[in-house]
């Protein structure tokens, strides 16, 4: 299926999926006379980001949420489903350049500022570094001016680009990390829990100065989080996923006032609430279930207060609701 | 007046170093009656970790308590000695850790390590306290407890290891429990259950907690009084429902804005300007007076006390100012 051409989204995806190969060593296998095995972590996923807005995948740990944004970014192959970026199918570009020009208007912000930036190259080479790798700009100085714009923009100076990663908090190495998606001028920018490995006060920062840039180059998001507060705040439309399916897709403001899946309603209901409005709350029952051995029927039916017989044994489609919404539910649809 | 269970009076915490050394937590008084729930709360290096810490007398060194008191039950606590503090702690203090991997030993068998903890402090002979241990599980609501019991660590979930910490921390019935953290490695459905056990078991045994966690949701939904602690310091402390619907102190104000709200969408966040300072470079005067949008001359001088009269009591010049 082509995406529609009436909005025509920016990112298309339809029935994603990934698996793991997590088999033990041929050796042991033979051995034990095991059959190879396979952990489902994304099954049959579809969504699409429209230019300028911002989709966000939430879920709790373990649901496929990271997954699918290095399947979009190109860092995991799909084992099945298509990735369309503008119309163009991701998985049939076999053209090298082509698939540079298509890789340069998407970018990646990871989730923990440590890890995600060089310890050995200054802060100007990380930035630089898409520029070079995609040949922007030539010339030294050109370059370095760049840098020192970017640097600029995401609230540092263009000293600090002379500067190793381990001189900056935290927070300040998130602006680095935006500094350098924003390098290769990207439309799409995948945000990898942008603000999880940050204290409140400077993930408010950071969560305002992605919504400038956003507002200042049109820019579309996925943003991938636990965190639904933080949802709230930056997202148009949202995704809930449970063990590697969607359960329910809504504009930002139908989900959070009135939730339809089970699943999102336990989720929302489950938050501390900052306002004390002193609602006593059940906390959902049971615990995530083991994606290798993922129960039959609706995955969430052993945790479901409305489970009846057939959610046992049917899996529920994500089916359109109206308004934009779609959910993957027996007992709502 | 009735003394407190736990009372920290004017506690200093330092570590020397080559250059120089740091004060990691200045000053920092407070009290918790016996059935309280006390949250602090703080950004990531605040020293509220360290406090807890320095309570328990887990306080790693080079850190040393520099000065000030500890008292439980009105004994001294920061004085004791090592094979006397190791009587006390787990028996009536206990201890929650963030991160219940790696707070179990995985060698060992649940069961032995509760068994082991409850035979140190009382005199139940071996059947005596493993009769005890699985009662303790079904308590904390882990399924078919008498099976479980003898099963390592990694045949947990995280959400179950954490209730075998909390076991753990119960399993003598302190009156006190330090919990750090206890629900930061989990998901959010899990928060919830864990907070609801931890709220119920502290109902049924009377038991006092220091909740050390950076979620203010977490101490709405939990504490009975909050204390706000910046750069090493106690800026806010009071009734949980005062400081969160009306913050005092501007550091809790913003902290209050910066987070975002589940009801209410804005299109931009209050935000605080600037991190908080190194503790090699804490400013004069008020350590929050570079972010700080009400900052005075006086701030950028001398620090001001925790000033205030019954449970709210606040560090700002502002407060003084309206005082004299």
């Amino acid at each position: 299926m082509m995406p529609n051409s009436r909005n025509s989204p920016l990112l298309h995806v339809t029935g994603l999926k990934q698996e793991f190969d997590v088999s033990d060593p041929w050796l042991s296998r033979m051995i034990h006379r095991q059959p190879r095995c396979f952990l489902t972590a994304v099954n049959g996923v579809d969504f699409s980001v429209q230019p300028g807005e911002t989709f966000a995948l939430v879920g709790e740990s373990g649901c496929g949420k990271s997954t699918i944004a290095n399947m979009v970014v190109g860092l995991y192959t799909p084992t099945a489903g298509k990735i369309y970026f503008d119309g163009i199918d991701m998985g049939s570009i076999t053209d090298r350049k082509k698939e540079m020009k298509i890789r340069q208007r998407m970018a990646m912000i990871f989730q923990d500022p440590y890890a995600s930036l060089n310890p050995r190259w200054r802060v100007n080479k990380i930035v630089s570094e898409p520029i070079c790798a995609f040949g922007l700009l030539k010339g030294k100085d050109a370059v370095l001016k760049r840098t020192g714009n970017l640097l600029r923009q995401v609230g540092l100076s263009a000293r600090d680009g002379n500067k190793f990663p381990h001189e900056f908090s935290g927070g300040q190495r998130q602006r680095i990390s935006i500094a350098r998606a924003l390098a290769s001028e990207p439309d799409f920018i995948v945000c990898d829990e942008p603000t999880s490995a940050l204290d409140v006060s400077v993930q408010a920062q950071i969560l305002n100065l992605m919504k400038d840039i956003q507002n200042q180059y049109h820019l579309s998001y996925l943003v991938i989080s636990h965190d639904l507060a933080v949802v709230r705040h930056v997202a148009d439309q949202v995704g809930v996923m449970y063990l590697g399916r969607l359960c329910e897709t809504a504009l930002t403001d139908d989900l959070f006032d009135d939730p339809q899946h089970p699943y999102t309603r336990l989720l929302i209901d489950t938050i501390p609430d900052i306002d004390m409005t002193g609602i006593e709350r059940t906390p959902v029952k049971g615990e995530i279930p083991n994606p290798m051995n993922p129960p039959t029927g609706c995955p969430f039916h052993p945790r479901c207060p409305l489970v009846k017989d057939r959610c046992r044994k049917i899996q529920p489609s994500l089916t359109p609701i109206g308004n934009g919404r779609s959910v993957a539910c027996h007992e709502v649809i | 007046m009735n003394t407190p269970l736990l009372s920290v009076e004017n506690l200093r915490i330092e570590f020397p170093t080559r250059r120089g050394t740091l004060v990691a937590i200045d000053d920092v008084s407070f009290t918790i009656d016996s059935g309280e729930i006390l949250g602090i709360v703080g950004e990531s290096g605040a020293g509220k970790s360290l406090t807890g810490q320095s309570i328990i007398g887990l306080l790693e060194p080079p850190g040393r308590i520099a000065s000030g008191h500890i008292k439980l039950n009105g004994r001294r606590l920061d004085n004791l000695a090592h094979n006397k503090m190791r009587k006390i702690r787990g028996k009536e203090i206990g201890m929650i850790f963030q991160d219940p991997l790696t707070s179990l030993n995985p060698l060992y068998t649940i069961g032995r390590q509760l068994i082991e903890t409850i035979q140190t402090h009382t005199n139940m002979t071996a059947s005596q306290a493993r009769e005890h241990a699985v009662s303790l599980l079904e308590e904390v609501g882990i399924p078919a407890a008498r099976k479980r019991i003898d099963h390592y660590p990694y045949q947990f979930s995280g959400g179950m290891r954490q209730r075998v910490v909390i076991a753990l921390a119960v399993c003598v019935n302190p009156s006190l429990i330090i919990a750090d953290e206890p629900t930061t490695a989990l998901d959010v459905s899990i928060q919830a259950q864990i907070i609801a056990l931890l709220k119920k078991l502290c109902n049924d045994h009377g038991t006092a907690v220091i909740l050390v966690t950076h979620d203010m949701g977490v101490i709405a939904e939990t504490a009975d009084r909050v204390a706000v602690m910046y750069a090493g310091c106690l800026v806010e402390i009071g009734k949980v429902r005062q400081v969160v619907k009306n913050a005092a102190h501007p550091y809790t104000k913003g902290l209050m804005n910066a987070i975002p709200s589940l009801s209410r969408r804005s299109q931009k966040l209050i935000q605080i300007d600037g991190s908080m300072p190194r503790l090699s470079d804490i400013p004069k005067g008020c350590s929050f007076h570079p972010r700080c949008l009400e900052c005075k001359d006086i701030c950028k001088e001398s620090r001001p006390d925790l000033i205030g009269t019954g449970t709210a009591k606040v560090a700002c010049w502002s407060y003084h100012d309206a005082k004299l």
